[in-house]
């Protein structure tokens, strides 16, 4: 039986790269990612992980660093946050168009500025499409397992293509929580050694990299977005396996007492557990609240997400991204178009709360819940500009 | 056993390999540049003394020998930059507009 062990999870995470025995790894620091890059460069330096540990100079150096060793054949991780993922934009397409199954952990942080190194989800949307599989892990387990199916996923034949999860700066980085670590038996049983599609090899030439004429261009983007959408059944098949091994489930869309719920949350990330907290005390006072969050984002998962919400009237929206000057939320745009052509339509209140670290509590959510239920009441449809910033002083 | 080549035209998304990767060596050979071309080089072969300075300079490697001697152009890939009649230590390249026929 695993132990479940008291530890940061960060720490956890570096663990869980070092247990998918990763050959490189290569990144610079940056706040709150830190962590896990030090602790990877530790174990390598220590010599319990035997794997190439490259200190680079930049996040663009990062990822190319990343590029290349990926393409030679080698299991490759990366971290960053923020103004790192800023850095190394450029490249992160490129590794999505070279279908390169390299893993990262993009620990959340808000993007300047103003200077921030706090959490909030606006360095993720600036790669909403960079053609990446794009997860969101709530809490330290969820990382460890995260890591893992991660690897497994990137590296499948029919996948091969990079995976980004997402997971709240400080908010859960920083938190030391009870986890239970995989035995390397288990790990062993969950993930194949990795066999490239294409791989870099003198005796064998092949060119990565080439331009794309105008002529050829739209063909390798369809086939760029087809082989996004064919990865959620390899996706779903690496969840199912998981629950096998260490009895833990994932699901695209997951739910929450929505048996029955009138209105629901609806969160991707960390804030998904203290809206659980508020559901909680709302389902005590015989409010009928449920709770739905989002862990695929890309590819979207716009038949569970539709199945989800059948029976809601009520959608209480929350993001912690703006899109300046057009939809607000960018979870809750993507969700009103995902619902726009349905019969069934919620009401959709979007709020924009915990920027930048802003602590978001279980009375928050009951507040924004409130607030949701009032507009409701007030009959006049709640407009996709109609966002609004919780908590904001005047 | 190479796969039977398909023009650019003719490629669909599902011929595309995974990551745009290209298995076939050279096969940039296959790309016409030809018709980016709004002058094209004339040599006069009674000014040129075959020294092959066009060849050397011409950044497309679009110039070859033939059987007599001169250098001409390849208009597959000829781009039409000029270079060659820049280069020409007779001045015996003249770079000519094409016109639509």
């Amino acid at each position: 039986m695993p132990k479940r062990i008291g530890i940061e999870n960060s720490i956890a995470a570096a663990d869980a790269v070092a247990m998918a025995n990763v050959d490189v790894v290569a990144a610079y620091p940056i706040t709150p990612q830190t962590h896990i890059v030090e602790h990877l460069a530790e174990l390598v330096a220590d010599g319990e992980l035997d794997a190439e540990f490259i200190p680079v100079e930049s996040e663009h150096s990062a990822m190319s660093v990343c590029c290349g060793s990926s393409a030679m054949g080698a299991r490759t991780f990366t971290c960053t946050s923020a103004q790192g993922l800023a850095l190394m934009n450029e490249i992160v397409f490129i590794a999505a168009s070279l279908r390169l199954p390299i893993v990262m952990i993009l620990a959340n942080r808000s993007l300047s500025g103003p200077l921030s190194i706090w959490n909030d989800h606006t360095d993720v949307m600036s790669v909403r499409d960079c053609g990446w599989i794009q997860v969101f892990a709530d809490n330290g387990q969820e990382l460890f397992d995260h890591v893992l199916y991660a690897f497994r996923v990137a590296e499948d034949p029919a996948v091969s293509m990079p995976v980004m999860i997402n997971i709240d700066g400080f908010i859960v980085t920083h938190v030391i929580e009870a986890i239970e670590y995989w035995e390397k038996e288990q790990v062993a049983r969950y993930l194949p050694a990795f066999k490239p599609v294409n791989a870099l090899n003198p005796d064998a030439p092949i060119t990565m990299g080439a331009f794309g004429i105008p002529n050829i261009f739209s063909e390798t983007k369809k086939a760029q977005d087809e082989a996004l959408l064919a990865s959620k059944p390899v996706i779903m098949k690496a969840w199912d396996e998981l629950a096998k091994v260490t009895g833990r489930s994932y699901k695209p869309v997951e739910t929450y007492k929505l048996e029955g719920a009138e209105t629901a949350f609806l969160t991707m990330g960390s804030f998904g557990e203290t809206a659980s907290i508020a559901v909680d005390r709302l389902r005590s006072q015989g409010k009928a609240v449920g709770q739905i969050r989002l862990r695929l984002w890309r590819p979207f998962p716009f038949d569970e997400l539709r199945e989800a919400v059948k029976g809601v009237k009520k959608l209480v929206v929350i993001d912690r991204a703006i899109s300046y000057g057009g939809p607000g939320g960018p979870v809750a745009s993507e969700i009103r178009a995902a619902l726009y052509q349905e019969t069934h339509q919620p009401a959709i209140a979007n709020f924009l709360a915990g920027f930048a670290g802003r602590d978001v509590t279980p009375e928050d959510f009951i507040t924004m819940y409130e607030k949701t239920e009032e507009l409701a009441a007030a009959g006049a449809p709640i407009r996709q500009e109609d966002y609004l910033f919780y908590g904001v002083r005047e | 056993m190479k796969k039977p080549v398909k023009s650019e035209e003719e490629l669909g998304w599902k011929d595309i390999e995974v990551g745009c990767t290209v298995s076939d060596a050279g096969n940039a050979a296959q790309y016409r540049t030809g018709d980016w071309r709004s002058t094209r080089p004339v040599w006069d072969h009674t000014r040129c003394v075959k020294c092959g300075v066009c060849y050397i300079f011409c950044p497309d490697s679009a110039i070859r020998k033939n059987e007599e001697g001169y250098f001409e152009a390849d208009l597959f890939y000829c781009k039409g930059c000029g270079i060659c009649a820049q280069e020409c230590i007779t001045a015996c390249i003249k770079m000519v507009e094409e016109v639509e026929e």
